[in-house]
């Protein structure tokens, strides 16, 4: 009902600024290597169905196992962080000494350990994300005001109680707000990971074209790595409208 | 039948240990309402959460029907200054918080929390969050979280003192009216004099930090809704108010 139009009509103005800009700017520089939006637009239609579409999608499988993967393993570990002070003190020293390392820096380790496919390019992208949502959840689980803590004591609740209604609801608008953050992180370092020793995805898309000199084809893969973005971050906010519905009154 | 025996509570800052309490005794009756009154920073938070196993004493016992109280009690209901509602759960999620903590089956759940709600005037917010409820109802709904258990010590830190007071006189005397149905064990800490007076059975009233007890007022006229008008509610009130005045 309503999510669906009130999410299109500003995608449609953005749209349609996006590309009047783009027109501009095409036609100012009057270059190859920036062929106008429509051109482009005719180009990706064309493609879409084909191999570009089958791109788009092992890109977007790529992304989105990485976001999980980087969510399980991040989640109950920056709640316990969080929540127990000695779990913190043993490991937040080790946090902010890894954290600040570019992990791409590690590609040569991790190709060794999980080979040439799938496995390490997500296993990259998921380990950037893990420290950002890391550190997120446990910011935000220490911050629990003490009065909910007592409340839920008082109440009788357990260990696994305590979690589920207390500290999971209470950390999952931070935590989505660090995936938001998060898909723009995953989506440069998809690039990346994207652009060596494959042939799929649209990391390789785009530089295979460039090296063809068939700009159409490039801007063609940029507009899908926008379109990636865009359909990500709106998941987000489907998940925000119905789990965080409290937090929009 | 609630003993506590030279209760000292103690809590540390950065310039050292200070005391909260300093030796409280105190004996509260079965079935009672206990009012606790003292000035701001009194110990009266920390007496409560010492009742509600939350809090240990650097000295001294609270022996609960014959046995020293160790750790949260189950039929305990503990009512916090900020109502404790969970802003993330609506009315009915968090007045049926306790009973489904408690692994209840959920028909007597549902039906119990129902038959509190309606009975409380909140049935119909049933679905709003905390923040679209006024003050009062989210009272109500605090309230009838900690009685949905059916418990027999009720533990109530300062719970009308955030509201107006045409909501704070209909939610005392809603209060009292559950008291006198489900005959629980109250204990209720304010700072507000007509409020002990109107609502506790004995009447403590605690000096200002460290927290001793200045003195029990007996008030047995209390438990009738038009107590607040009559002559001996204003002469307990001055009662109370002279032995708080005589502390400073």
């Amino acid at each position: 009902m309503k999510p669906m139009r009130s999410a299109a009509q500003p995608y449609t103005l953005a749209a349609v600024a996006l590309a009047a800009g783009w027109q501009v700017a095409a036609t100012a520089l009057n270059t190859e290597a920036l062929p106008g939006p429509a051109s482009v637009l005719v180009s990706f239609a064309r493609q879409v169905r084909g191999p570009l579409g089958i791109h788009f999608a092992v890109s977007a499988y790529r992304v989105l196992v990485s976001l999980a993967l980087a969510l399980v393993t991040a989640v109950p570990w920056g709640i316990a962080m969080g929540r127990m002070r000695r779990t913190d003190a043993l490991l937040s020293p080790l946090v902010y000494l890894i954290y600040p390392i570019p992990k791409i820096a590690f590609l040569p380790l991790v190709l060794l350990l999980f080979g040439i496919g799938d496995g390490s390019r997500i296993f990259l992208i998921a380990f950037i994300l893990f420290f950002q949502i890391l550190v997120t959840t446990r910011d935000a689980a220490r911050e629990i005001p003490r009065e909910y803590i007592l409340s839920m004591r008082s109440l009788g609740a357990g260990r696994l109680q305590k979690a589920f209604h207390l500290v999971l609801p209470a950390v999952l608008p931070k935590i989505l707000t660090s995936l938001r953050i998060g898909i723009g992180t995953a989506i440069a370092v998809l690039f990346f990971v994207e652009s060596f020793a494959t042939s799929t995805g649209l990391g390789y898309f785009i530089l295979d074209a460039w090296s063809r000199l068939d700009y159409e084809s490039m801007y063609a893969g940029i507009v899908g790595m926008g379109l990636l973005g865009a359909v990500l971050y709106e998941f987000v906010e489907v998940l925000d409208r119905t789990l965080c519905r409290w937090t929009k009154i | 039948m609630i003993r506590l025996e030279k209760i000292i509570v103690t809590y540390r800052t950065d310039a050292g240990i200070h005391e909260a309490l300093a030796g409280v005794d105190l004996a509260i009756e079965r079935g009672t309402s206990c009012v606790i009154i003292g000035p701001t920073g009194c110990g009266k938070t920390s007496l409560l959460y010492l009742l509600a196993g939350l809090l240990e004493p650097a000295s001294g016992q609270v022996i609960l029907d014959g046995r020293p109280l160790s750790g949260v009690r189950r039929q305990t209901s503990l009512i916090l200054q900020q109502h404790g509602l969970f802003p993330w759960k609506n009315a009915l999620a968090n007045a049926s918080l306790g009973l489904g903590i408690r692994g209840a089956a959920r028909e007597k759940v549902m039906g119990t929390t129902r038959t509190l709600m309606e009975k409380m005037g909140i049935w119909d917010v049933r679905r709003s969050y905390p923040a679209q409820l006024s003050g009062g109802q989210r009272q109500r709904v605090a309230i009838a979280r900690s009685l949905a258990t059916d418990p027999d010590l009720l533990l109530m830190d300062e719970p009308f003192s955030a509201l107006d007071a045409m909501t704070r006189e209909s939610l005392q005397e809603l209060f009292l009216g559950l008291w006198k149905e489900r005959s629980f064990t109250s204990v209720l800490v304010t700072h507000s004099i007509e409020e002990a007076a109107f609502l506790g059975n004995r009447i403590v009233v605690l000096s200002p930090r460290p927290g001793r007890v200045l003195g029990i007022l007996e008030n047995p006229e209390m438990g009738d809704p038009r107590y607040r008008l009559s002559e001996s509610f204003h002469l307990m009130c001055s009662g109370i108010r002279r032995l708080m005045e005589g502390s400073r």
